[in-house]
């Protein structure tokens, strides 16, 4: 058993090194693929101090491949947090103002309850049998996360990618609980040509040996190639045709002239190699199976009979959506359909299109725009809330 | 996932940046119009539900919000002044006033304004349908193109007009439907609007006497306001 743990995350897993919260028989999570999961368990990180009248908390939902490391050196990697561009002390949102709290989502391979994770039935990973977990499965865990911390109503919810998914299901489903809402490259349901991304990548994880029917730690491996594999592809869509061109052309990689053979001639090849390389290293592939699957699974409308504006009826939190020009995993007309259901359902709504050639991912990067409009919608939102400065 | 240092001084720079660029809009924006904003913003009581279609620079957002605590929104077709407007804590979209106007629920607001837009729409008499339909009440102000520069000019020098206030030659402006206050009239009662309030401005930005008779308002008014229902 001792070998088989070290074989996952550094057990992130099961005892990870941010703060867990764990949930017994009495309070399962009902999950929507009509089954319970208990025992679970959240991982967490939190940022700052809770205010007495607890109105200054901002939850953060993570992205695909991220987790609760949002604004302090990860355990795994070694790197900053994933968003501590915009989220610190002094930053955007100013943490010694806010009280931040992110937490892994289920399904995750950080400590939240994961395929990763120890079934307590077989005292053996879940590996597939997990059930399937939705974005509203993710956002019922941190539901009783933030009931933990007796909020009432959170300032603000924000996340890119699959974290805007979590932030319009919170939107959704407990409109009375969030006061803002900023979703960012983002859309309301998954698209087609996503979805063939993700199987792609999925398909590259069960073609590897090593994968064997997801029991790969029992056989003490791991599909590291198939997973590279599938990180490698999926990293183009985060990119831009254009972004690629600037940083790499056809540059060729330590090397004079073309080799004539299936070396990583080119830079980009190179770069993507690296890029699926340490990605193995700090994600779990069969929760990568389960992330995809939920972002495929995810349809707002369709669970309001197919009409977007009904998700949203009556809200009346305020929302800021941000796109990017150059994002073709979530274009901005994907944003802009969400803004015109939250007009028709009257809602209070910001839409920022930024000017960029760095593709879905610049939702991380240092992008002044970006930060100009989350920093205006935070600031009016907080006087809105009455919330000092 | 790539990491980017933070960079607060760049953040900065680019704060200024905005500030000065919304300043500067607001200062070349003519005094004859502020004051156009000036008299829509007294025809809205405090704390309505306002929607601006054409918010521009968001100056009439502004000043509602400050003055009459209004719950207020914009629509404008600009991507640079959408930013602008978040960066400051409006509430704004980037919207088409031809085609975004549509998703909107019926009477889901207090008041509809349209500023110096609806001569630049592709459809005005749509865009002036969707707008009694959206607001309770609607406010539209535009450019007299019957006013007696106007018309000089067209009649002396047979030429399209360039004036202070109308800047543009005929083949780069967005103005592609003028019409004068009398068109205007016509088209509110085709569309079955009642005018519950009508205001003239002249080149000064003074209002023209109410008591002044419609062909007059017509010849000496630049602009003009109206106050609408249906």
């Amino acid at each position: 058993m001792v070998a088989l743990r070290t074989k996952r995350t550094n057990n992130e897993a099961d005892e990870p090194s941010s703060p867990v919260l764990r949930f017994g028989a009495d309070k399962p999570l009902k999950l929507d693929a009509g089954t319970l999961l208990s025992p679970f368990q959240i991982a967490y990180k939190t940022y700052g101090t809770l205010n007495d009248a607890r109105s200054n908390a901002i939850l953060v939902c993570h992205a695909l491949t991220g987790d609760q490391h949002v604004a302090s050196t990860n355990p795994v990697t070694g790197k900053p947090g994933w968003w501590e561009v915009l989220i610190g002390p002094g930053k955007i949102i100013d943490t010694s103002r806010f009280f931040v709290i992110c937490s892994n989502v289920i399904g995750g391979c950080l400590g939240s309850t994961g395929p990763a994770s120890t079934n307590p039935a077989t005292g053996k990973p879940y590996g597939l049998d997990l059930p399937i977990i939705t974005i509203r499965d993710m956002v019922r865990a941190q539901l009783m996360l933030v009931d933990h911390f007796g909020i009432e109503k959170l300032f603000s919810v924000l996340g890119g990618s699959m974290g805007g998914m979590q932030v319009l299901q919170w939107a959704s489903s407990y409109p009375e609980r969030v006061f803002s809402a900023l979703p960012i490259a983002t859309g309301a349901r998954h698209s087609s040509q996503n979805i063939a991304f993700h199987e792609v990548g999925r398909q590259a994880v069960m073609a590897d040996p090593d994968w064997h029917g997801g029991k790969y730690f029992e056989q003490g491996k791991r599909p590291e190639k198939g997973l590279a594999v599938a990180r490698m592809a999926a990293h183009i869509t985060y990119l831009s045709e254009a972004a690629l061109h600037r940083k790499f052309g056809r540059n060729l990689q330590d090397r004079e002239a073309l080799t004539f053979g299936f070396d990583a001639d080119f830079q980009i090849e190179s770069y993507l190699r690296h890029q699926g390389m340490t990605f193995v290293d700090r994600f779990d592939a069969n929760s990568y199976l389960y992330m995809t699957r939920a972002m495929d699974y995810f349809d707002l409308a369709a669970d309001h009979g197919g009409r977007l504006a009904d998700a949203f009826a009556g809200t009346r939190t305020r929302f800021c959506l941000v796109s990017f020009t150059s994002d073709w995993l979530f274009p901005t007309e994907e944003s802009r359909s969400v803004v015109h259901a939250l007009n028709a359902a009257g809602a209070s709504v910001s839409f920022v299109e930024i000017e960029t050639d760095r593709g879905h991912d610049a939702f991380l990067l240092d992008e002044p725009e970006l930060f100009a409009a989350i920093n205006g919608f935070i600031a009016s939102a907080a006087r809105a809330r009455g919330l000092s400065a | 996932m790539c990491q980017a240092a933070h960079d607060p001084e760049k953040l900065q720079t680019f704060r200024i940046k905005v500030m000065r660029q919304a300043r500067a809009t607001i200062m070349s924006v003519n005094h004859a119009q502020r004051v156009d904003l000036e008299v829509v913003a007294d025809l809205i009581p405090p704390q309505s539900r306002v929607l601006d279609v054409g918010s521009g620079d968001g100056l009439l957002l502004e000043l509602l919000q400050a003055t009459k605590q209004v719950d207020g929104r914009g629509m404008e077709l600009s991507q640079r002044g959408v930013n602008e407007c978040v960066a400051r804590g409006l509430s704004v979209i980037q919207g088409d006033a031809d085609k975004d106007l549509k998703f909107y629920p019926d009477k889901g607001f207090d008041f509809v304004v349209l500023s110096q837009t609806l001569q630049a729409t592709r459809n005005p008499k749509l865009v002036l349908d969707e707008l009694l339909r959206i607001g309770k009440h609607a406010i539209v102000s535009f450019p007299n193109f019957g006013h007696w520069r106007v018309r000089l000019s067209l009649f002396v020098e047979g030429r399209m007009p360039v004036t202070k206030d109308l800047p543009y030659s005929w083949y780069d402006t967005p103005n592609i439907h003028f019409c004068t206050i009398r068109d205007f009239v016509n088209l509110c009662e085709e569309l079955g609007a009642t005018v519950e309030k009508a205001t003239a401005l002249d080149a000064n930005g003074q209002k023209i006497g109410l008591s002044m008779p419609w062909w007059f308002w017509n010849f000496f008014g630049q602009q003009a306001v109206f106050l609408l229902k249906r």
